[in-house]
Parts: C-alpha cells; sequence; structure tokens
C-alpha cells in the first residue's frame, strides 16, 4: 500500500524556483501559484470566492469611475519601490484624479519564463502591502506567462473602480483663464531615482522615488473646498509636469504662466539633473498631483495639501491665462520667459 | 551647487540688465555670433533674449556637434550596427538624428560600407533611419555617458565588435584620444573609435571668409562670444588670430546666463571703443594656454583631416580630426574599410543660412511645420542646441502674438 | 560639447578616477586630463572626465565684479 499522503502537493519553491510555462497554462501548477502566492498575499472576500471574476457592490448616489494602466518599467526594484507597489500607486492615483474614492483593484500579470519567483514574491507582497495601506482590495486578476526573451520579467496591468458623487465634475478641459496651478510637491524625485540605478549613468544619491497612493490627498483637498472650485486633478508621471500641464492646456484650450522659482525641486534632484543634462520638468513623479483651482481658493487648497503627510511642499506655480495658442509659458528664475514645450521623444540625457 | 547657482542670480541679472541698456549706442544695431551650442541652449532656457535691449541681436553659430554631423557620417555608424553587427556605442544625443531613408540597397559606387556586395533590404519603408530606429529594427545601439564606458564594454563583451561614434569639439576630444590610448595599452582587440571630431577655430573662419558668404549676403557679425569649455582646454590664444585678422572681437564666456550677459557687456564696450581684442569673462576656468595635459594627448593619437563635410557649410579644411596610423587598429573607418557618401539636406532646408546668421529660423519654409524637433529636416532642429530646436522649444511664443490673462 | 559643471573632489582613487560631489549627488569619474587635481579642488566635469580646474580666486572675483556693476548701476538708477 502506498505511502503517499492524500492529496499531498508540494509548496512551491519560492526560494529557487522560477516561472515555467505551466504557471500560464491555466493547470495544477497555475492554480497552485495562485493560491500559494497571489491569493494569500492579497486575500479578500472577492478572492476567496475563487471565481474568475468579482461581485461588487457600489454605493448609491455615485457614478463609476475606471482607469487602467500597465507597468513595464525597467528596473524593477529602485530606491522606494518596485513595480508591484507602483502599479498600485499608479491606478488609485488616476481614480483619485477624477475626484473618485477608490473601491477596488484588479491585477493582470504577464510573466517572462525563467523569471525567480523570489522576485516575484517580493513584487506581489510589495503590492498587497500597497493595496492594505490604501485600503483597497485587489478583487480579481490573471496572470500568463510568455517564452524567455519575448517579455521583461514582469509586466503588470492593473485597473482600479472607484466612486465620485453625482455632484461632482473633474476634469482637464475645466480650466479656466485665472485659475491658480498648484503642485502637490517636490518634482523629479521617481525619475531621477530609477535613473540612479541604469547603468552607464551610475551616480550616488539619496534621492528615493516618491511613488505614493494620493486618494486620501486628494480627499481631504476636495474637503476643504466648495465643490467646484477644483476643477482639475492630474499626476505628472510619463513625461513629468510639462507634459502633463501641456495636455490640459490643450484640453482646455487655455494657456499658462509658470513661475520657476516657485516650483519645488529637491536640491540633489536639481544636482543630478544637471550633471546629466536632463530638466526636472519632464521628469516622470509617482506621487505628485497638480491642481487647477478657482483662484479665490488657492490659499485653502494649499493649506490643506500641507496638513497631509504627502502634500507638505504643495506650492502654487502658476496661473492659466487666455492664449488661442495653448502655450504654457515661464517666467525664468533668471528674469526671462520661455515656453515649456511638449516632450520631444524620450528624455536623453544631454552631452551639450 | 556653488560655482553654479551664484551664477545664475535673477537680481544681478537685472542689473547687468541695466548696465547693458545704458551703455549700447541707440543709433547702432550689434550682432553677436555665440559659437557653441551650450550657449545657444543657455539664451534659451534663461530667455536671456528677453533682457538684452532691442539693438543687441544674438545670433547662434554652428557650435553644435550634433547638428554639424553630416548624415553621411551616420550612415556609417547605422550601416555598421544594422549590417555589421557592431555593438555601436553613442552619447545620446546623437540617437535621434535623422539620416538617410532605408528602402533598399543605395545605389552603386556610393555604398557607406565601400565596396561591399548589394546589401539586404532593410524593409520597404522610406522613412529616414536614425540609431534610434536603427535600434528599433535590432541593431545593438548602446547610449553612453563617457567613451570609457564604450570601452568597458567592449572588455566585457569580447565576442562582439565594438565601436565608439566620437563626436564633439575641443572638449569632448581628449577623452576620446585617452581611450583609444588606453585600448592599445591594454591590447583590447575589439574596440575602434569611428572619429568625428570638429574644430572650433576653423569653424569659425570659414563663417567669417567662404565663398557662400557671396550668395547669402555679408555677416552682419560684429563679435564673438567664444566658447566656454572648449576654451578650457584650447585656451585663449587661439582666437587671437580673429580679433587680428578679421577685425572682429572676441570675449571668451563661462557657461551661465550671468556669464553670457557680462560677455555681452564686454563685447559693446568694444565695438563702441573700437577695440577688437580677445578678452576671457570666463577667467575662472580658462587660461592663455589652455589645458596642456589634454592638448598632448590628442596630437599624441589624432592628427588633422584635410578636408571634413560640416552639416550646412559644406566642405571646411583642416576642421576636423582623423586617427593616426600609429593607432590605425582602433580607427572604425580603416579597420571596417569605411568610405564617406555625402547626402544632401532637403532643398528648402535654409541652416545654411541660419548658421552663419544670415537667415532667422522663422525665415525658414520649413521651421515649425515639416521641420519640427519630432521630424527635424536639417541640422539646426536636430539638437536642442541648434538655433531652430532653440527657438522652437523656448522661444517660438515670441512670434506669435499672446493676448495676455484677463 | 559644452554640458559641464563644476564639481568638488571628495576621493583620488586608482586608475586615474575620482569621486565629485555636486550638490550632494556623487559620481565617479576620470581626472587623466588634470594631474595636479586634489581632493577639496573644483573641477568642470563633461562626459565624465574631469577637463579643467576652477580656480577658486577668480570666481570670487567675477562673482564681485558683477555685484560691482548691479549696485553701480543701481546708484546710477537713483542719481538720474
Amino acid at each position: 500500500m502506498s505511502t503517499a499522503k492524500k492529496d499531498y502537493v508540494r509548496p512551491i519553491d519560492f526560494r529557487h524556483g522560477r516561472v515555467d510555462m505551466n504557471h500560464g497554462a491555466g493547470g495544477r501548477a497555475s492554480a497552485q501559484l495562485i493560491e500559494e502566492l497571489f491569493a494569500r498575499a492579497f486575500d479578500n472576500d472577492a478572492l476567496r470566492q475563487g471565481d474568475d471574476g468579482a461581485l461588487l457592490d457600489v454605493p448609491p448616489g455615485h457614478r463609476l469611475v475606471m482607469a487602467t494602466d500597465g507597468h513595464v518599467i525597467s528596473p524593477l526594484f529602485f530606491p522606494g519601490g518596485d513595480i508591484g507597489c507602483l502599479a498600485v500607486h499608479g491606478t488609485l492615483n488616476d481614480v483619485a484624479m477624477l475626484g473618485a474614492r477608490p473601491l477596488y483593484l484588479s491585477a493582470g500579470f504577464i510573466l517572462e519564463e525563467g523569471f525567480p519567483l523570489a522576485e516575484l514574491k517580493r513584487i506581489v507582497e510589495s503590492m498587497a502591502a500597497a493595496s492594505r495601506e490604501a485600503g483597497v482590495p485587489v478583487v480579481t486578476g490573471d496572470t500568463k506567462v510568455v517564452e524567455q526573451g519575448k517579455g521583461d520579467g514582469v509586466f503588470i496591468t492593473t485597473t482600479g473602480i472607484g466612486v465620485v458623487p453625482l455632484a461632482r465634475r473633474l476634469g482637464g478641459a475645466l480650466a479656466r483663464p485665472g485659475d491658480a496651478i498648484l503642485v502637490s510637491g517636490t518634482i523629479g524625485d521617481h525619475g531621477v531615482a530609477v535613473l540612479s540605478q541604469r547603468e552607464s549613468l551610475e551616480f550616488e544619491t539619496q534621492i528615493v522615488s516618491d511613488t505614493a497612493a494620493l486618494h486620501t490627498l486628494v480627499a481631504a483637498l476636495l474637503a476643504a473646498l466648495p465643490e467646484g472650485a477644483v476643477r482639475t486633478l492630474r499626476d505628472p508621471t510619463r513625461g513629468g509636469l510639462a507634459t502633463t500641464l501641456n495636455e490640459i492646456a490643450r484640453q482646455s484650450t487655455v494657456g499658462m504662466l509658470l513661475d520657476e522659482a516657485a516650483i519645488p525641486i529637491q536640491p540633489q534632484v536639481h544636482a543630478a539633473c544637471e550633471l546629466l543634462g536632463l530638466d526636472p520638468l519632464y521628469i516622470a513623479n509617482e506621487g505628485k498631483c497638480i491642481v487647477v483651482c478657482d483662484a479665490a481658493h488657492a490659499d485653502a487648497a494649499l493649506d490643506a495639501l500641507r496638513a497631509h503627510p504627502l502634500g507638505r511642499d504643495a506650492a502654487r506655480i502658476g496661473t492659466v491665462t487666455e492664449d488661442p495658442n495653448r502655450f504654457v509659458q515661464m517666467a525664468t528664475g533668471f528674469g526671462g520667459r520661455r515656453i515649456v514645450d511638449w516632450l520631444s521623444g524620450e528624455p536623453l540625457p544631454r552631452i551639450c | 551647487m556653488k560655482y553654479v547657482d551664484e551664477f545664475r542670480d535673477g537680481a544681478v541679472a537685472r542689473g547687468l540688465a541695466e548696465r547693458l541698456a545704458a551703455e549700447v549706442d541707440p543709433a547702432r544695431t550689434y550682432s553677436f555670433m555665440e559659437f557653441c551650442g551650450g550657449h545657444t541652449h543657455a539664451i534659451s532656457r534663461y530667455g536671456i533674449a528677453e533682457l538684452l535691449p532691442k539693438n543687441v541681436r544674438m545670433v547662434h553659430g554652428p557650435g553644435c556637434p550634433v547638428c554639424v554631423l553630416p548624415i553621411g557620417r551616420i550612415d556609417q555608424a547605422i550601416a555598421l550596427a544594422l549590417d555589421r553587427g557592431v555593438m555601436l556605442c553613442t552619447y545620446g544625443d546623437v540617437m535621434r538624428v535623422p539620416a538617410s531613408a532605408s528602402a533598399g540597397p543605395p545605389p552603386a559606387g556610393g555604398d557607406p560600407l565601400g565596396g561591399r556586395a548589394a546589401q539586404a533590404p532593410r524593409g520597404l519603408s522610406s522613412e529616414s533611419l536614425s540609431l534610434m530606429r536603427a535600434k528599433a529594427r535590432g541593431a545593438d545601439i548602446r547610449m553612453v555617458y563617457s567613451a570609457a564606458d564604450a570601452l568597458k564594454l567592449a572588455r566585457e563583451h569580447p565576442d562582439r565588435e565594438v565601436v565608439f561614434l566620437a563626436i564633439g569639439f575641443e572638449t569632448t576630444t581628449p577623452p576620446t584620444a585617452l581611450v583609444i590610448r588606453q585600448a592599445a595599452a591594454e591590447n583590447v582587440g575589439n574596440f575602434s573609435v569611428l572619429c568625428n571630431h570638429v574644430l572650433t577655430p576653423s569653424a569659425i573662419t570659414h563663417i567669417l571668409e567662404s565663398p557662400e558668404v557671396r550668395e547669402y549676403g555679408t555677416v552682419p557679425i560684429d563679435g564673438f562670444v567664444g566658447p566656454a569649455h572648449v576654451s578650457i582646454v584650447i585656451g585663449a590664444a587661439p582666437y587671437e588670430h580673429f580679433a587680428e585678422e578679421y577685425r572682429k572681437p572676441v570675449v571668451i564666456a563661462g557657461f551661465e546666463p550671468l556669464d553670457v550677459m557680462q560677455a555681452i557687456v564686454m563685447l559693446v564696450r568694444q565695438v563702441n571703443d573700437g577695440r577688437t581684442e580677445v578678452e576671457n569673462e570666463f577667467t575662472r576656468a580658462v587660461t592663455r594656454d589652455g589645458n596642456l595635459a589634454a592638448q598632448q594627448i590628442v596630437s599624441a593619437v589624432l592628427e588633422l583631416r584635410t578636408s571634413f563635410e560640416w552639416r550646412g557649410l559644406g566642405e571646411v579644411p583642416y576642421s576636423a580630426l582623423k586617427i593616426r596610423p600609429a593607432f590605425a587598429a582602433f580607427d572604425a573607418e580603416k579597420r571596417f574599410g569605411l568610405t564617406y557618401r555625402s547626402v544632401a539636406d532637403h532643398k528648402q532646408c535654409e541652416c545654411g543660412a541660419i548658421l552663419r546668421g544670415v537667415k532667422k529660423p522663422t525665415d525658414c519654409k520649413l521651421f515649425g511645420t515639416v521641420c519640427t524637433p519630432e521630424s527635424p529636416m536639417g541640422s539646426c532642429m536636430v539638437s536642442s542646441e541648434g538655433a531652430c530646436a532653440a527657438h522652437y522649444s523656448y522661444g517660438r511664443f515670441r512670434d506669435i502674438p499672446v493676448v495676455a490673462a484677463t | 560639447m559644452c554640458l559641464a559643471l563644476p564639481a568638488r573632489i571628495v576621493a583620488l582613487a586608482d586608475a586615474d578616477q575620482a569621486v565629485v560631489d555636486l550638490g550632494g549627488v556623487r559620481k565617479s569619474i576620470s581626472v587623466a586630463l588634470t594631474p595636479e587635481a586634489r581632493v577639496g579642488d573644483y573641477v568642470i566635469v563633461h562626459v565624465g572626465h574631469a577637463i579643467g580646474l576652477l580656480d577658486a580666486g577668480e570666481a570670487e572675483r567675477t562673482l564681485a565684479l558683477f555685484a560691482e556693476m548691479a549696485a553701480q548701476q543701481a546708484q546710477e538708477g537713483r542719481a538720474a
């Protein structure tokens, strides 16, 4: 008689194991990975049902907001964060930027054959921690595996659903001439932290990524101002502050005038950008937001932002202007004026 | 940042601007050429043009080595990477420069690889190739921050041919010379350099005396703002030639905006006084003789080319460097048997006239429409320091009347 | 190619290398072109190499000149 234990399944070796094609095939190996890693880390009622989708409650008197983000960042781990928490924060922020309270997240993983399970576990646990801290569960997900060479380790797509009160309407097309432009903190931190890890640009710095979930900061801001006073919220991720402001200017058909001296930048970020020939205005941020609001309420907005741990360095950086050409202009610290244009391609370190 | 921030002080800038306004002669105009791309960038980025009196005009010279790198040279680099499978190492700014279109094999006799049989067609697309686009097609192109990084890659990949695309004026040349000498000392067998280093004084002379001046009209330049970091290496002495022979004042200026403004004050004074001297504003880094250690290393490894094509300027005599025969093993042109095929710019491109200060970016029909930073047609738009790129990115709002906020 | 910045040498290393500090950011660069550079000196850094030394005395003189011109201008402005 066999002495094999009934229903015994050898646990996944997360220390030395690697992702293989079985993990994405939908069979036992897939189920085991989901159970031992994803479900265990994210653990919530919806996931415990074990269905392919999640049945969700939506509070009445609200509209739904949905946002999605794909994450392909390299390196996967960087000072201050990793692709996992970045994926959670990024989507929570997109939902929050429409003035919504995020309720649920989904997470899709595309894994490359050969990717170390130890790293995957680290990433998933980081996501789970970010999700718990934000109070927003990952209620459904998916995993696929592609052959070695066809993926960069791991790609993560997160989708978020949130709710916004019926009376609230925020958007990039709502900025008006005379409105104040605020930023919730220092810019360029995330991009510089990631660049400092890239080979051939190696430099030592204490800068860490600012990756963070902004929904509580946004809630505090919106609670402090009358409905309608905040026109636009947007987080300046890829392309940086400059690109995001240009997007809003285009959507609203307005111009902008910024004050260079007022834009908060950490001295080390400034120095690193100088060293590499990069302009901090075009560097990605993952824990900051731009606020366009009625100028009459700008001071109240700044107070609300600064009272929150993620908004301590909030500052007013400019004003929306009337401009059919939709230029974003800047008064330089030096006393001249220049335009802050769209990003032209990938920001490559300048030599000249 | 020490020795940087102090030279960007806005309050002092206002003082200098007022001094300038007080000293200019209202009865005349002043045209000064800033040769160095870094100065062009500084002027645009800090909005210095705003602070100058209306009768002082800055003309942007051809001091941007990315801008003056001819299409034919980029074609050589792309061909090495795409067709010969080398690992091509380059500085970041070169990666986006568009070179030749990529439809099928080139005509016989004009092969950038020099006499090889017809290459496999790279596809039917007729969009122009750049190093970045070549990378998207599978070429192994690596961006490096320094020449030493390229040598490091050669050591790490002994089974691959590694070529460093060397460009730049006299500031960037010593690092290249160093790395060739290093490679020779270590006997690195898989490393070579495609040398496109160019020289500042020859370019300035060419602008002042080339035959095309007749075609475009006289060059109304009253003086030069001398390059900052090139001068650290070559010293102030080489400019004494222009001051004397061409009767034009030169003021060598530091890189920060206050340096540039001070240099303009000094140029205005020279013009008003009728002096044509070489003055040094950048005394904290430039001496008359320059960096002798750097000069020695360069002359040990590199030598003058009799002629070299500059994009937008045509052939310029004794204006560029090549690798000495003693280091032939590290000369990519010899190692891969490369020949040079010149490729012309778009017919309506006005870069030549703009580089000489005879036309402005807005005088070019292609500016802002066909020719933009995303799709540059000529040398003045390819790098953020070219006159057209700088104006497009920082100053084109001045071309269009802007309505003030109510 | 003119992007170059003054940075302070904080350490010298073998093979003509040094560590410099610019505004709190540290980078390893080559000092092969400035054999006379010492710890504490400011060098101008370009594409990973120090290409020359910065003369602190001259820097102060230049700044003083700017300040003097600005003050002189203000004075003349008041006198006018």
